[in-house]
């Protein structure tokens, strides 16, 4: 058996070697999705299986489980067609083997040893333009795939060390943004090869056997740190259920349920009571489902390493018939709204068996706006962002304000940057008072995005949710508020019919869009809040006078201070 | 300058120390010394440690201070009572940050900004990215701002104005209201401090700014006021993040500048010492008590980042030598955790209590317990002073209990367990800085300085694969000596953010000039010798469609105060550098240039490190104290002990031995072997090839 000291050194450069992976793309990538959101990732997979040996930390949170379906496709075809070779590199992006969307382009290389194949070393990226109808690929209003995008099946874009130019021919064709595509597939190639140097050296230092072992012994330890970490819970079956608004097609809610049982060292997560599969693009894949299962488990138990070990003792029921498990061609281009929310019920869950361990709901909607339009010499722009919202209150205190979805690492880019870029301005970029949900540890604030127009016209688009359901408290907490979005137009201001989802409304010079995103939910009764902490919270205009009162039973007198009588007798009141 | 006036004296205040490095100028002569830091008025211990070696004041020219005084406020929330006038509808820049959070795993993050909301206030005002002023400010809002802050106890204010980068105006006009009505010269517009794009990352940098202007402004008021009872009339020069020094009044006009000063030092003396010792590619190495930081040095010039976070959401955006930190330093806990992994660190035991060995509480293993039983530290003679001896037995016990129970190793094999992960530790972070960056790690040497770096320096060289390590002859001390040989630097930016074809280029150039000469005067306002001047250009551009962009030096000289540049220089530069950084320069796409940045570089004299050899006279014999066992590699070893200053030059030491000097220990590994260079440094390499 390999010795701990060597393990614990192992663990670093393997560790080291993934994070160089996700770097190199980073700096190099020509798309600001992959450049500043660092919407990629890199690792080490398990040559029968596929599962995750060693990922990097600084790439996507999702795709750490995600890739691991994606090795395993790769793994699947080249039995298939029984002609793996080393210098073989793989391409391909259909999500309904290899997770997510269309837009994540996955490369895969088997990596050899001495003639025999060792591991898999992979890498993942959001490419800008996939094709589809909609650019960017965020389409609400799609209902299969291809009106989403290209779908690649896994196939060689190096064959036995030779570049298929005519692969990236067609991959180019296919993209309204063929010189970013073809950048980002420099990029992830470097990726491999540096990665492929850096594991030879690794290997050649310490023995191909030692490196080895020091696989196999990091899952068996992650899988040991999970069973001992769900061993201390209490046994039993805990339920929570969540919604999504609509699919973009259909105007009608997506039940999201889970039925999470500790027993003994182990975990069982069925999903079954999950609505059936939808017309729109808010459906998943099964690697998807399992992917986000693990963002969520990790965000909770973050000691535990990230590798597969981590999902051992977890059995996950997904039916094939629920929105979690969907085919070919089955649209999937919204797959973060449901994930955000598959993550939301496995922390509601999770706070009724280990309140210490969890919190409550982040803003849980990725709001993907974006605005387009011609400019005066005729040159087409395209603002496109995702917003922020409030993170849930937690056991250690009040959610954070204006944060990034627990999915990604992604920051928002700079005001100043959008302004210079494109014929718009912000008139507002603040925090939303009362929207994060009440509790003895407040939810985080949601913002306020305000847009004005400059050029003549533009065209709106917008993919969010939690514009019917908000984001849960915990343990006693409340929800935070809701998502809204409303456009200027002649006659005033306008919602649209799908609450937080619409497809090419056009504004004019002036005209203004008003994005208000969801704050945290609470974590513990709200009447449990200090009352010296609510005055703060009214002082710095977090919650307003009226709320105070009305979500935490404070009554703040007119000398801004708190009235004490009126307030122990009106939580008296809330508490019977 | 007075007649009298010899010594120049580097201060570098550490969380422990504070060293002292007085140079004579008249004799060349040098001496250092160390006294205990104070809390929380750092000045006390500047004039304490100045004293021990010069007690009238009026002997002293120039007095170099590399200070933590900001970094602590910053870290610690201390700085003054601050608020910010903002642009109406954008008063939450600063809490909203870039909306990121603290780590990638756990929602638990808070961030709590230094100037709360309500402290915070808005006024109409706009000016679009363009430059177009789209609604004018009116004086009178800002006054009533500014009035309302004074009531509420501000005692400093930072006026931000979105877009004010590309046209001043508006942010003019308001901070010479808000200066009209204010009581003190705490008053700060971004644009003074970064005209540059980014409103998060300006906001962050002017309000931690003012923040620190009091604070940093009432300390060097202190400094000055005792060194002046003392009978100074000389200069007092502050090193800066960029590990260049400026004068007193620049530092209290933008003290955000000193953020990193105290490590800053660290590096520049480093670097000067190695390129001298001709080692112009050297990874400094500092070891502290939490944490452990390594910096590279290219051809004797020292990495520099453009901005750092010195906490979560604590951004300060301007150049700062690169410093990469990770938390495994000496009294860094080793433990074992769920999963049977050993860890080091981050939790620390810092000084208070301390490692085992020091009796003063802690009874968790750090990895100064491991060196202790190892044999690589002496029990009887602590460094600092403070303890008489240090607690072998306890030390054991603790490791034993914490590491050794747990991994099934024997109570040696287990602290050299604990001495090989944190060694695996600081060579990931030595990757990270070289290897990721790069740089080939075998044409780079690694320069241990601080207190603990040399006890572990043979074996990163090893483990990383670099060409040697080279351990400056008074380890502790290097930041207090680098302060004195700094150059004095001041860094400008002004974000132009046009495209290179279309570009009005006799603006640029004449922003080009007008900044050269802003710099200038303030070098020569500062009343400092300097043996030349130089100005360097740099342009951040990219390709159109690009976010990250790549820094373009340009090949432009100053003659007779003018300049000239044309676009091709320009685009020459650019596609040079671009080739460099990332291959092939791309066809067909327009180039942007988002940022000019002049840098303007006085530099000082500097004295000769042959000053500091070994005295002659001295023998490999005289300087013989006997032996130790070490444990390496599972086995007990005799190690040669050594008295370090008293080796002559040249004098060559077979690892394994034990080089003991008053600020730090140098550990030569049984197949490594050092030699004492005409300076004084040893370098270490392996055996074979020497």
């Amino acid at each position: 058996m390999i010795d701990p000291v060597t393990l614990a050194v192992l663990k670093g450069r393997l560790e080291q070697i993934a994070d160089e992976m996700d770097a190199t793309l980073f700096r190099s990538a020509f798309n600001p999705i992959i450049a500043e959101a660092h919407d990629a990732s890199h690792g080490i997979y398990d040559a029968t299986t596929g599962k995750t040996l060693v990922q990097g930390k600084s790439g996507l949170p999702v795709f750490v489980g995600a890739m691991a379906f994606a090795v395993k496709a790769v793994i699947d075809k080249a039995a298939k067609d029984d002609d793996l070779a080393d210098g073989d590199v793989y391409v391909f992006n259909d999500p309904y083997d290899g997770g997510t969307h269309l837009s994540d382009f996955k490369l895969v290389r088997p990596y050899y040893r001495n003639g025999a194949l060792y591991c898999y070393l992979a890498s993942v990226g959001h490419w800008h333009d996939v094709g589809g109808n909609v650019p960017g690929n965020y389409n609400p209003e799609a209902t299969e795939c291809f009106q989403e995008g290209m779908l690649i099946p896994p196939v060689k874009l190096f064959e036995a060390g030779n570049f298929r130019q005519d692969i990236v021919d067609i991959m180019q064709a296919n993209s309204r943004q063929p010189i970013s595509l073809y950048g980002d597939l420099n990029g992830q190639i470097n990726a491999l090869e540096l990665g492929e140097r850096r594991l030879t050296a690794l290997l050649d230092e310490y023995g191909d056997g030692t490196v080895r072992q020091a696989f196999l012994e990091l899952q068996s330890r992650a899988a040991q740190l999970m069973r001992m970490n769900i061993a201390e819970l209490p046994d039993g079956t805990y339920c929570c259920d969540d919604w999504l608004d609509n699919d973009g097609i259909i105007d009608a809610p997506l039940k999201i349920a889970l039925d999470l049982t500790i027993s003994g060292e182990t975990m069982t997560l069925d999903f079954s009571r999950s609505s059936p599969a939808c017309a729109g693009p808010v459906n998943i894949a099964l690697s998807t489902a399992v992917a986000s299962v693990y963002v969520a488990i990790k965000h909770i138990f973050n000691d535990v390493p990230a590798n597969s070990g981590v999902l051992d003792p977890i059995d996950i029921i997904i039916p094939d018939d629920t929105l979690l498990s969907v085919k070919a061609p089955k649209p999937v281009g919204g797959y973060t709204e449901t994930i955000l929310r598959l993550i939301d019920v496995v922390f509601g869950a999770m706070a009724k068996v280990a309140p210490e361990r969890s919190n409550a709901s982040a803003y849980g909607t990725i709001n993907a706006l974006s605005l387009a339009g011609y400019r005066r010499d005729g040159r087409r722009w395209v603002m496109f962002s995702f917003f922020g919202g409030g993170h849930g209150g937690h056991p250690a205190g009040d959610g954070l304000n204006h944060g990034n979805a627990p999915i990604s690492t992604a920051t928002i880019p700079p005001i100043e940057i959008l302004e210079s870029a494109y014929p718009m301005f912000f008139s507002k970029w603040a925090l939303r008072p009362d929207s994060g949900g009440p509790g003895r540890h407040r939810g985080g604030l949601g913002a306020i995005y305000e847009i004005e127009l400059l050029e003549e016209n533009a065209d709106v688009f917008l993919f969010g949710e939690r514009g019917r359901y908000a984001p849960k408290g915990v343990v006693g907490g409340s929800e935070g508020a809701l998502n809204q979005f409303s456009y200027q137009q002649d006659d005033g201001y306008h919602q649209p019919p799908m609450a937080s989802k619409m497809v090419g409304i056009r504004i004019k010079k002036g005209q203004h869009l008003l994005l208000q995103t969801p704050g945290g939910g609470g974590y513990g009764a709200s009447t449990e809040r200090q009352p010296e902490a609510v005055l703060r919270d009214v002082r710095l205009g977090y919650v307003s006078r009226d709320a105070a009162q009305r979500d935490y039973g404070v009554v703040i007198d007119d000398n801004g201070t708190v009235d004490q009588a009126r307030t122990t007798k009106l939580r008296a009141t809330r508490t019977q | 300058m007075n007649d009298q006036s010899k010594y120049v004296v580097g201060v570098d205040v550490g969380g422990t120390f504070t060293d002292v490095f007085f140079l004579d100028e008249k004799t060349g002569l040098c001496e250092v010394a160390k006294v205990p830091s104070t809390r929380p008025d750092q000045s006390l211990g500047f004039i304490e440690g100045i004293r021990t070696g010069v007690k009238d004041f009026s002997l002293l020219s120039t007095v170099v201070h590399g200070t933590t005084v900001g970094t602590n406020a910053l870290l610690e929330r201390k700085g003054a009572v601050t608020g910010i006038i903002t642009t109406e509808g954008f008063r939450d820049v600063l809490e909203m940050r870039r909306r990121d959070r603290p780590t990638t795993w756990g929602l638990w993050g808070q961030f709590e900004p230094v100037v709360p909301r309500n402290m915070r206030l808005e006024v109409p005002e706009r000016t679009l990215a363009d430059g177009t002023i789209y609604t004018a400010v009116n004086p009178d809002d800002v006054k009533i701002a500014a009035r309302q802050l004074l009531d509420a106890g501000a005692e400093s204010v930072c006026v931000v104005f979105i877009n004010a980068f590309a046209n001043f105006t508006n942010e003019n006009i308001a901070i010479k209201a808000v200066r009209d009505v204010w009581p003190n010269e705490h008053v700060v517009a971004s644009t003074e401090i970064l005209p540059e794009i980014r409103e998060f990352e300006r906001t962050s940098t002017a309000t931690l700014n003012a923040y620190l202007q009091p604070p940093i402004g009432n300390y060097l008021q202190r400094l000055e006021s005792a060194l002046e009872e003392g009978g100074f009339n000389g200069q007092v020069l502050i090193v800066q993040s960029n590990g260049g020094v400026m004068s007193v009044d620049v530092a209290r006009r933008l003290p955000v500048r000193t953020a990193l000063s105290g490590p800053a030092a660290g590096v520049i003396a480093s670097a000067y010492i190695a390129s001298v010792a001709g080692f112009p590619n050297v990874i400094t190495c500092d070891m502290g008590g939490t944490s452990f930081d390594v910096s590279l040095v290219a051809d004797g010039v020292s990495a520099l980042s453009a901005q750092t976070s010195i906490d979560f959401g604590m951004v300060v955006r301007t150049p700062m030598i690169e410093i990469t930190t990770i938390g495994a330093g000496g009294g860094s806990i080793a433990w074992v955790d769920r999963g049977g992994l050993l860890q080091i660190g981050p939790e620390s035991a810092g000084s208070e209590p301390g490692p085992v060995c020091y009796g003063l509480g802690n009874n968790r293993p750090t990895v100064t317990d491991a060196n202790l039983v190892l044999g690589r530290i002496n029990a009887d003679r602590p460094i600092g002073g403070k303890l008489d001896r240090l607690d072998v037995a306890a030390a054991k016990v603790a490791i034993e209990n914490h590491v050794g129970i747990p991994l099934k190793l024997g109570t040696l094999d287990a602290a050299e367990a604990i001495v090989r992960v944190a060694n695996s530790r600081m060579a990931g972070a030595i990757r990270l800085v070289s290897i990721e960056r790069g740089h080939n790690p075998n044409e780079f040497a690694a320069m241990p300085f601080g207190g603990g770096g040399a006890l572990h320096a043979g074996a990163l060289l090893k483990e990383v694969g670099l060409k040697s390590a080279l351990v400056p002859r008074y380890p502790g001390v290097t930041s207090a000596l680098g302060c004195t040989i700094a150059d004095m630097r001041h860094d400008f930016v002004q974000t132009v953010n046009a495209m290179l074809d279309s570009m009005d280029i006799a603006d640029l150039q004449s922003h080009m000039t007008e900044m050269a000469a802003d710099g200038s005067k303030l070098l020569n306002d500062a009343d400092v010798k300097f043996a030349d001047l130089n100005t360097q250009f740099e342009l951040d551009m990219s390709y159109v469609g690009q976010t990250h962009t790549v820094d373009v030096a340009l090949p432009i000289k100053i003659q007779n105060g003018t300049l000239t540049v044309t676009r091709d220089i320009i685009h020459d530069a650019f596609v040079a550098r671009y080739g460099q950084v990332y291959g092939r320069p791309l066809q067909g796409i327009a180039i942007r240039v988002l940022n000019l940045r002049v840098s303007v570089i006085g530099r000082r004299a500097k004295f000769d490190l042959e000053l500091l050899a070994p005295k002659a006279g001295g023998t490999i014999a005289s300087a013989q104290l006997g032996d130790r066992d070490v444990w390496v590699d599972g086995s007990w070893h005799v190690a040669t002990l050594y008295q370090r200053l008293v080796l002559p030059i040249g004098a060559e030491i077979a690892g394994p031995a034990l080089l003991e000097q008053p600020d730090t220990t140098i550990f030569i590994e049984p197949d490594l072997c050092g030699t004492v260079d005409k300076f004084g440094n040893l370098v270490i390499t392996r055996s074979q090839e020497t």
